[in-house]
């Protein structure tokens, strides 16, 4: 039933290897150690899971580890510039104080680059709606959303 | 610095003072321990020792017995003991809790972290400050009066060059003094941290994504634990029978196993997927009992089962009044609902128990995990691991039960990971609620008499694993505060002549498990409270805030309706129709035990559709002295958030056979679509003390957004969520 392959996580390669069924997930977190992606639901419903798969966000608790076979996989531990800088959406929820318990935002965060790396001037409602499908129960959404706005202003001024 | 969870895992008392061989004051409790029934009160309380540790490089450890719940509190409390030390923030760290290494402050509930630490933390620094500075005096030869301190460099005044840090004092030594003297703590006229903007400490780990969670705890050897149970709890005192269960197709995963005692069954693998796939490979029979009502025909079978009624408090003659006005509300179960289904990590063996957990006790779930391993507390530890907000009692101790007693009996370390369908099919629920208020005025408006009677349960004591295992009793809290009508919110922001309040206790075996939810009750209290409060107003033709600044009952909730309604720029509802739309504007006060709670709330409502939006939402709340603003505006912002979710969208539903509503497609939440522009608002009062500020905002934005409703259409909700069916039904209703 396990499959080999090759998967590069946040720039470091591995070879894995993972039974056919099993999500993404638990190869990240369970086997790979890393603690950016986490399990909220199993269910794809609330975001806490995200990563991003050849740069597109996905819920890695359903997503089949075996489908990543040659993929760029990045988690909110690999959003952070290669020498370890924050990216300018960290810098931002630092001066923001944005998480409360933070654990939505493993995912949190890699929804937000994901919107950033594409539109470098979101408008409040083109965020709102990118980033609607992920739950926050603290309710830090307001911060959430002025540091995504803050960034993406930096990131201007970067560039 | 760095934050709780990255110290390290197995800490010792001694071991956090680096000099070897040192015994510190009020390590032995083993000789008391085997006569008491309550939790171990843990490191004495009145050695300073069991409260600061200063180092040879001149920072200290603070120790605090309250838990990093995503409130702040492992900030806020080393903030309270840096201003007494005189110590900058980037001097001061904590450690993770943990029996017998962090003192017992009680447990992380009731908005009581600052409250309760905020004087305990400050004596314990007080003490300790007085102590640098008469070793300092001696070391000096100066006399204490003369001396100053500055990031914990003392020095006598006018001669730098006189001068000795703390670390140079005391470095990794005990202070081996015990606090039975008086040291005053500071004047806050001379306040240069609380008060002030901090940063949190532990958010750098969590933005970079690399916090450690409990859901992260590894050990060598562990095992990976899923549990099996029907699918969502019925009646909390009619648990499930496990009639027989088939696990042959689990020798399609060779690591896999099963373990049953009792009515508990769970599978245990090497890895957690492997435990993932054994839970659905297991075929298991239960008899579950029709134990409930359904949820559609909740509110008759609770008036039909009262239990007992009893009077919580009457005082005072009533008044000669004029106008009246009365409401009942039905409010249902809601759910804590945890970002991530709970989870922990224990490891038994050697006739020692080591339990990583996210509670809200670590002392109190050392008593039930002795209890539940047949051991004693001293050979308990817990030591607290962050898992995700919690928001009352969710299920982080039921888990922790769990995991123990899998270790215990397989003889490895067991990691325990929750599905989302434990976490909210088997949640503890905050109450169901019916509120009947009557209330009536003077023809100038002054309020003259006040009843409410309150139909409800108090919370599940035994965590269910507990119950399935061993067939422990569905024993219940006895009734008090946060499970009571509660004074502070029915009616007492306001001069009475005569109030009565009574409850209509409910057996709790026969409903969902109960459990104090943020706020535990009160969103229902003012709901029902300050929506007949705004009834009266509207009989007078007086504006809600008017009607409400005529009849408060103090300063301080005088202090806190201005606030919101200032920063509202209230105006009146303003009650307007346009493009199909209805918006306005309301009011409501409120808080939990302490403290003082106002909001404005605007709502628009959709006619056609039934759906109903807060737009802008104020919060304003008197903590008395608010150690850092920056935490408690993200404090009111997070209640005045999840206000709006629990008034929109959350409702617990179930049939006779149990919970049915077991995601987040099934219990919705509020998205970030869903959240309104928000202002939170501070009246600081450094003077007086701290009252906490994690739930005193709720009951107020509850009411106010029922009373914005009411400005937009004309109509009173009865109930919540605000549902577009009920919204629509309403409308409709003459």
């Amino acid at each position: 039933m396990a499959q080999a392959f090759a998967i590069t996580v946040n720039g470091e390669r591995h070879e894995v290897e993972a039974d056919a069924d099993m999500p993404l997930l638990y190869l990240l977190a369970d086997e790979l150690g890393l603690k950016g992606p986490r399990f909220g639901c199993g269910l794809a419903q609330c975001g806490a899971c995200s990563v991003l798969v050849n740069g597109r966000e996905v819920r890695s608790c359903v997503y089949p580890a075996a489908s990543t076979a040659g993929a760029e996989v990045v988690t909110a531990e690999g959003i952070a510039a290669a020498d370890g800088s924050p990216h300018p959406l960290q810098q931002e929820l630092i001066a923001a104080q944005a998480p409360q318990c933070g654990f939505c935002y493993g995912g949190m965060m890699v929804k937000a680059a994901e919107l950033l790396a594409a539109n470098p001037d979101p408008s409040r409602e083109e965020i709102i709606a990118h980033m609607d499908g992920h739950l926050c129960r603290c309710g830090t959404y307001p911060r959430l959303l002025v540091a995504i706005e803050r960034a993406a202003g930096r990131m201007r001024a970067d560039a | 610095m760095t934050g709780a969870l990255s110290s390290p895992a197995a800490l010792s008392r001694r071991g956090l003072l680096k000099a070897g061989g040192v015994l510190l004051v009020g390590f032995s409790l083993a000789g008391k321990a085997a006569a008491q029934f309550g939790p171990l009160p843990g490191p004495d309380r009145d050695a300073i020792d069991s409260w600061i540790m200063i180092h040879a490089d001149n920072t200290a450890t603070i120790l605090i017995g309250f838990v990093e719940l995503g409130q702040g509190a492992t900030t806020a409390l080393p903030q309270v003991a840096a201003e007494e030390l005189d110590l900058g923030m980037d001097q001061v760290r904590t450690v993770a809790d943990e029996t017998e290494v962090t003192p017992f402050q009680g447990g992380t509930y009731s908005s009581s972290a600052i409250a309760n630490g905020r004087p305990q933390v400050q004596r314990a620094a007080a003490h300790a400050r007085a102590e640098l500075l008469k070793r300092a005096a001696q070391r000096l030869g100066a006399a204490p009066d003369d001396l100053v301190i500055t990031r914990g460099v003392v020095s006598v005044r006018g001669d730098a060059t006189r001068s000795v840090s703390y670390g140079e004092l005391l470095g990794d030594r005990p202070f081996e003094v015990t606090m039975d003297g008086e040291a005053l703590p500071k004047d806050p006229s001379q306040y240069r941290i609380v008060g002030q903007r901090q940063a949190r400490a532990d958010l750098a780990e969590k933005v970079m994504g690399t916090f450690a969670y409990v859901q992260h705890k590894r050990l060598p050897d562990m095992l990976h634990a899923r549990i099996i149970r029907p699918r969502g709890q019925g009646a909390y005192g009619a648990p499930p029978q496990l009639l027989s269960h088939d696990a042959s197709a689990l020798s399609a995963i060779p690591d896999a196993r099963v373990y049953r005692q009792g009515n508990f069954l769970a599978v245990l693998a090497d890895s957690e997927w492997h435990a993932v796939k054994a839970a659905r490979l297991v075929d298991a029979q239960w008899d579950i009992p029709a134990s409930l009502p359904d949820s559609n025909d909740l509110y008759p079978a609770m008036r039909e089962a009262v239990m007992e009624t009893r009077v919580v408090l009457e005082e005072g003659q009533a008044g000669a009044g004029v106008h009246s006005a009365a409401f009942t509300s039905e409010t249902p179960y809601q759910a804590h609902a945890t970002m991530a289904p709970n989870c922990a990590v224990a490891d038994v063996k050697d006739g020692k128990a080591r339990v990583w957990a996210s509670s809200q006790d670590i002392y109190a779930l050392r008593r039930s995990l002795a209890d539940l391993l047949g051991m004693e507390q001293l050979d308990v530890t817990v030591q607290f691991a962050e898992g995700s907000g919690t928001y009352g009692h969710s299920l982080y101790d039921d888990v922790a039960l769990g995991a123990a007693l899998l270790s215990q009996k397989l003889g490895r370390p067991v990691r325990l990971q929750y599905s989302r369908e434990d976490e909210h099919g088997w949640d503890t629920f905050g109450p169901a609620h019916i509120g009947k208020v009557a209330i009536a005025c003077d023809a100038a408006g002054k309020l003259t008499d006040y009843e409410y009677e309150g139909w409800q349960h108090s919370w599940a004591f035994t965590e269910t694993n507990d119950q399935l295992a061993r067939g422990t009793a569905a024993n219940g809290w006895p009734m008090g505060p946060s499970r009571s009508v509660n004074p502070a919110v029915c009616g007492g922001m306001y001069a009475l002549p005569r109030r009565k309040l009574v409850d209509h206790v409910l057996d709790t075996a026969h409903w969902p498990r109960g459990a104090w939810l943020r706020s535990p009750l009160d969103l229902s209290f003012a709901f029902a409270s300050e929506q007949a409060i705004d009834d009266l107003a509207a009989q007078l033709g007086m504006d809600p805030v008017a009607f409400r600044r005529l009849n408060i009952a103090d300063h301080r909730w005088q202090g806190v309706l201005d606030a919101a309604a200032e920063a509202a720029g209230w105006n009146g509802p303003q009650s307007n129709a346009s493009g199909g739309k209805l918006t306005g504007r309301g009011v409501g006060l409120g808080t939990h035990l302490q403290g003082w709670g106002g909001a404005v709330a605007e709502v628009e409502v959709e006619p056609e559709s039934g759906r109903v939006r807060v737009t802008r939402l104020w919060g304003s709340l008197d903590a008395g002295c608010t150690v850092n603003p920056d935490i408690v505006e993200a404090q009111i912002t997070g209640q005045l958030v999840q206000t709006v979710s629990r008034m929109l969208h959350e409702e617990v539903r179930f049939t006779p056979q149990g919970v049915t509503t077991l995601d987040w497609n099934s219990y919705k939440v509020a998205r970030f679509s869903d959240c309104p522009e928000i202002t939170p608002v501070i009246v600081q009062r450094l003077d007086e003390r701290s009252t906490g500020a994690g739930e005193e905002v709720m009951a107020a934005a509850a009411a106010a957004i029922a009373n914005a409703f009411h400005a937009a259409t004309g109509k009173r909700m009865a109930t919540f969520p605000f549902t577009p069916d009920r919204v629509k039904a309403a409308l409709a209703a003459s």
